[in-house]
């Protein structure tokens, strides 16, 4: 089968084609040179006037795994507004905040998105996050071991292990759990509330184990660098959500020494103390920090006014802010010596301070922060807002006019804390597509994804050009996945399933013997039933299993 | 029953018992060329009753007449394509049985629940309406220091809860397990002996009649919360032993209280379990404290876990209005059954051929063990392979964090649920 796209706007960041007219061939799912003149296409789309990006990768979205199933569970009061019927393509399902694997591959798709990445998959849980992935249609998925409070890498910590050895670990958990990349959830912080600690700065110690989320946070960038992994490690850091943490994050980004690292949801990390109300933007000193050090990315985690649910692997800072959840409820968990969670329901409201406020630093950060290859539009969905209001996120970016407009009905108070209005950039459509394609391939390390080139896999965008960018990107006339379309005038045509990402590591498998001792004497389940194999996600017919390429691994240093 | 050359004789570690909550998967299993299995690590007799059971011949029945398979499905598909409303109901399987479930349901236009929805209903009311503050297994086991269980001996559900994850000999935070302190609060006449520690120590038992324990819960809440208390004693339980009680459970540095859903039997249990998790929610003030709801028998996590990330709600949920509809009242087994409300009923059962279907008017279809005997036989029954027996699977634990593989242990001709489903479902689709 031979497609060609034909006349097409092209942005594509990765090969800096900056809005070109080309066209483009795809056969057998992936994008190919320009046939022969004898060659047959098989199928000819007319894209003259349209705007042609790669499909959309969300590097960091909540689709999969315990706290994410227990905030479905959690809130049949939130999907009873938002059914979703059955169709001829596509099967009944439900929800807004939290909504059903199946609602949520569909939803993605029909915004142009053909990629997701759950950035929580929790090692010992990680069955129950490929499960729901799997069952999660079209688009392609991954996820970030959660790592740095499971008490098997505090012990080698606090028994000041090898940097080989931690690397060791690092990898044995990302085959274990077919995990893409590492991510620690406030370092050591799960941890240490299991021993009562009720907050954890950057070099403050684990009672127990007398170890600093400063030093979890060197031997595990320092292991995923070493590694060779492509995404630096990914941070949540210490601190979420307390006014004044803008100090943990600026320390936390000049504690990896250097190391690649990504700070995620930093809207929730850059909070001050000033003001009446002793909260304030910490935005423009975050962004300063992030233009500065070329070894940070970060992504926003912008909230957007309305019902939504928070999950986190942070039950330190969860168990904190549960008595704010709206409505009130919240489940909370210390989970087998390998992490925590917890979720709370919350409902941000344009006349609270404190959420206008929010508001208003996320979308600083994005628009002071100068590179953006290093800066990437998340909503932490659902933590922020569901990941439906992206459309709405890339207006506000795009149209000066539009945001100011939004800015103007927010509490008082909190317009009188901001700087937005003096801000003048508006985003292009390159630097979109920069930051939800070529930069998010380039960060999560898809080499055949997020960009347009020959040999790439064929997921593909097709928009209108529109003025109101909300309703642009809310809506794809196309959408190919692997050069199948997959959605046409925004709406699921074709279920297809989507693959899943990892990657695989060499690693000394003689770290089985201690771990193996260790699952015996303390877990409650054997060492090899915790790993994951690849047929179990492949089985049901529910895509496949794709191994990135570590490239540039680094000798081990002693 | 000759064995395939895939399944010889030897022996399988690290296998799981798919049907207990627990899923102890520390299980040595033997096997020989005939595909008779033995249990060879365990003292657990239920354990030894699943995987030991005599392998029986079984085929397909329609009005208890033997039958070929296509035959059943066509009948089970004839039934399906006539009604107003089906039931799928037991849902006794895996993940990959319920994924198959929900396909099915969604087709059909169906309506799900569980088996056990009547002891899970009472948790997840809970977690619905103010959620909980609870924990798992392995952290019960490395770091518990004051285990009160609620109204239950826990063993007669979860045979090997103390020799598992209380009286585990090593612990990473936990000196001396040995010193940990078990308390029985509610019930009467239950087995405490199970949580005589190995030493000898015995527990401390504070009994109630069962329909008491909502009240001694509420008294223990008020004196844990300082409310002003002047009873002496509640339902036989002394004022002085729960003042005790709440001391110990606030000195302690992890306590944990389990009960479970099924022996908190009597009306509206889940207001009994919200006081238990309001104790647990003042404990943690001060404190680290977590509660243990245990559940998980017969498939019933994996069941809510799988219907709620493909539906959005556990069951008790209905596919009958085009979109996922839930409704924990109306759309239980036994009230659909006997208000007429549905006009078919599929019994899903894989573990435990005694659980039978509800006697009712309405058609039934049965598709589950191969052992299960019928006094009435239903209008059609297909015997499927038992997934961590003869299929292999997955299987969410008690505490719904950890999912664990369930290994196919020999060789089988009988179809997997979702082989049956699948078949039905295309069927239906194809009429």
């Amino acid at each position: 089968m031979l497609i060609k796209l034909t006349g097409g706007r092209i942005y594509d960041p990765a090969h800096n084609i900056d809005g070109r007219v080309m066209d483009i061939y795809v056969r057998d799912g992936r994008i190919v040179e320009r046939p022969g003149d004898a060659e047959t296409i098989d199928q000819e789309y007319d894209l003259r006037g349209k705007v042609v990006m790669a499909g959309a990768i969300d590097m960091h979205t909540h689709i999969g795994g315990g706290k994410v199933n227990i905030a479905r569970l959690m809130l049949p009061e939130d999907h009873r507004a938002s059914p979703a019927v059955h169709t001829d393509a596509c099967r009944a399902g439900c929800g807004h905040a939290a909504p059903s694997t199946l609602t949520t591959g569909y939803r993605y798709a029909e915004m142009g998105y053909t990629a997701g990445f759950e950035p929580a998959l929790s090692p010992v849980n990680a069955r129950q996050s490929h499960l729901e992935m799997c069952d999660t249609p079209i688009i392609d998925k991954g996820g970030y071991a959660m790592i740095g409070s499971d008490d098997y890498f505090l012990r080698m910590l606090a028994a000041k292990q090898d940097q080989n050895a931690i690397n060791d670990y690092v990898a044995w958990i990302l085959h274990a759990s077919q995990a893409i990349g590492i991510k620690v959830v406030n370092p050591g912080g799960i941890n240490a509330f299991k021993f009562n600690q009720r907050a954890l700065n950057l070099d403050e110690e684990n009672i127990h184990y007398k170890v600093t989320p400063r030093e979890v946070l060197q031997s595990l960038t320092r292991a995923v660098y070493e590694l060779g992994i492509a995404h630096p490690l990914h941070v949540h850091g210490n601190n979420l959500g307390v006014p004044g943490n803008v100090e943990t994050t600026l320390k936390t980004m000049g504690a990896v020494e250097g190391y690649p690292v990504h700070l995620t949801h930093i809207q929730f990390h850059s909070y001050g103390t000033e003001g009446d109300r002793k909260f304030s933007s910490g935005a423009a000193a975050v962004a300063e920090a992030l233009n500065k050090h070329k070894n940070v990315s970060a992504d926003v985690g912008q909230i957007l006014f309305g019902q939504t649910v928070t999950a986190s692997g942070d039950n330190m800072r969860q168990y904190a802010n549960s008595g704010h959840g709206s409505p009130r409820k919240s489940v909370l968990m210390d989970i087998e010596c390998d992490s925590g969670c917890g979720v709370v329901p919350f409902k941000y409201k344009d006349q609270n301070f404190v959420n206008a406020l929010q508001w208003a630093i996320g979308l600083e950060i994005f628009l002071l922060t100068e590179d953006p290859w290093r800066i990437f539009l998340t909503t932490d969905h659902p933590n922020g807002a569901p990941f439906t209001s992206y459309p709405h996120l890339i207006r506000l970016l795009m149209d000066k006019g539009f945001r100011n407009d939004m800015f103007a009905k927010l509490n008082l108070d909190a317009q009188s804390m901001s700087t937005l209005t003096s801000i003048d950039r508006e985003y292009s459509l390159y630097e979109i597509a920069i930051m939800t394609r070529a930069g998010a391939a380039k960060l999560v390390g898809l080499h055949d994804r997020g960009h347009l080139g020959i040999g790439a896999g064929a997921d593909i965008t097709v928009y209108t050009d529109n003025a109101d960018r909300e309703a642009m990107f809310a809506k794809p006339d196309y959408v190919f996945k692997d050069g199948q379309l997959v959605v046409r005038n925004g709406e699921v045509v074709k279920v297809t399933w989507g693959s899943t990402h990892t990657v695989k590591p060499e690693f000394d498998r003689g770290i089985e013997k201690d771990l193996k001792k260790y699952f015996d004497t303390y877990h409650t389940m054997n060492m090899e039933n915790f790993k994951v194999s690849a047929a179990e996600l492949e089985d049901d017919g529910r895509g496949h299993v794709i191994v990135q390429e570590c490239k540039g691994r680094r000798e081990k240093t002693a | 029953m000759t064995q395939s050359t895939n399944f010889p004789a030897g022996s399988i570690e690290a296998v799981a018992f798919p049907c207990e909550g627990l899923l102890s998967d520390d299980l040595l299993i033997s096997r020989d060329a005939d595909g008779n299995l033995s249990l060879q690590n365990s003292s657990c007799s239920k354990a030894a009753a699943f995987f030991e059971r005599p392998r029986v011949a079984s085929s397909p029945k329609i009005a208890g007449q033997p039958a070929d398979l296509s035959s059943a499905i066509a009948k089970i598909t004839e039934l399906f394509g006539k009604s107003r409303h089906p039931l799928i109901s037991g849902l006794a399987t895996d993940v990959y049985g319920m994924r198959a479930v929900m396909n099915l349901a969604e087709t059909a236009g169906a309506t799900i629940d569980h088996m056990n929805s009547k002891s899970s209903m009472k948790n997840l009311l809970v977690m619905q309406n103010s959620g909980w503050y609870v924990t798992t297994l392995s952290e019960v086991k490395n770091r518990v220091d004051l285990l009160v269980v609620i109204g239950t001996d826990v063993v007669s559900y979860f045979p090997r809860f103390f020799e598992r994850v209380i009286w585990n000999k090593e612990a990473m935070f936990t000196e001396n397990t040995d010193a940990r302190e078990v308390v029985y609060l509610g019930g009467r006449d239950i087995n405490t002996e199970p949580g005589t520690s190995p030493s000898g120590r015995k527990p401390d038992v504070l009994p109630c009649d069962p329909d008491r324990i909502p009240e001694v819960l509420a008294a223990l809440r008020a004196i844990i919360s300082g409310k002003p208390f002047t009873a002496t004693e509640v339902a036989g339980v002394a004022t002085a032993d729960l003042e005790k009680l709440a001391e110990r459970l606030k000195a302690a540095k992890y306590s944990v209280i389990a009960w479970t859903g099924s022996a908190l039997d009597f009306p509206h249990a889940e207001l009994s379990i919200q006081t238990i998790t309001g104790i647990v929610e003042h404990l943690n003030k001060t404190t680290r404290s977590a509660g243990l709801p245990l559940s998980g028998n017969d498939g019933d996590v994996t069941a809510y876990n799988v219907s709620t990330w493909i539906s959005g709600y556990p069951f008790r949920s209905s596919y009958r209005r085009g979109y996922p509809d839930y409704d924990p009242y109306h759309y239980e087994t036994s009230s659909l059954l006997k208000e007429g409300e549905v006009d078919v009923l599929i019994w899903i059962n894989s573990f435990n051929p005694e659980r039978l279907p509800p006697a009712s008017k309405t058609p039934t279809v049965v598709i589950g063990h191969p052992a299960m005997q019928f006094e009435q036989p239903p209008e059609v029954f297909i015997p499927i392979a038992v997934p961590g027996l003869e299929a292999s699977g997955a299987q969410f634990r008690s505490d719904s964090s950890v999912t664990l593989p369930l290994k196919k242990l020999r060789a089988t001709e009988l179809p997997t649920l979702g082989d049956v489903l699948s078949a039905i479902e295309a069927a239906l689709k194809a009429a």
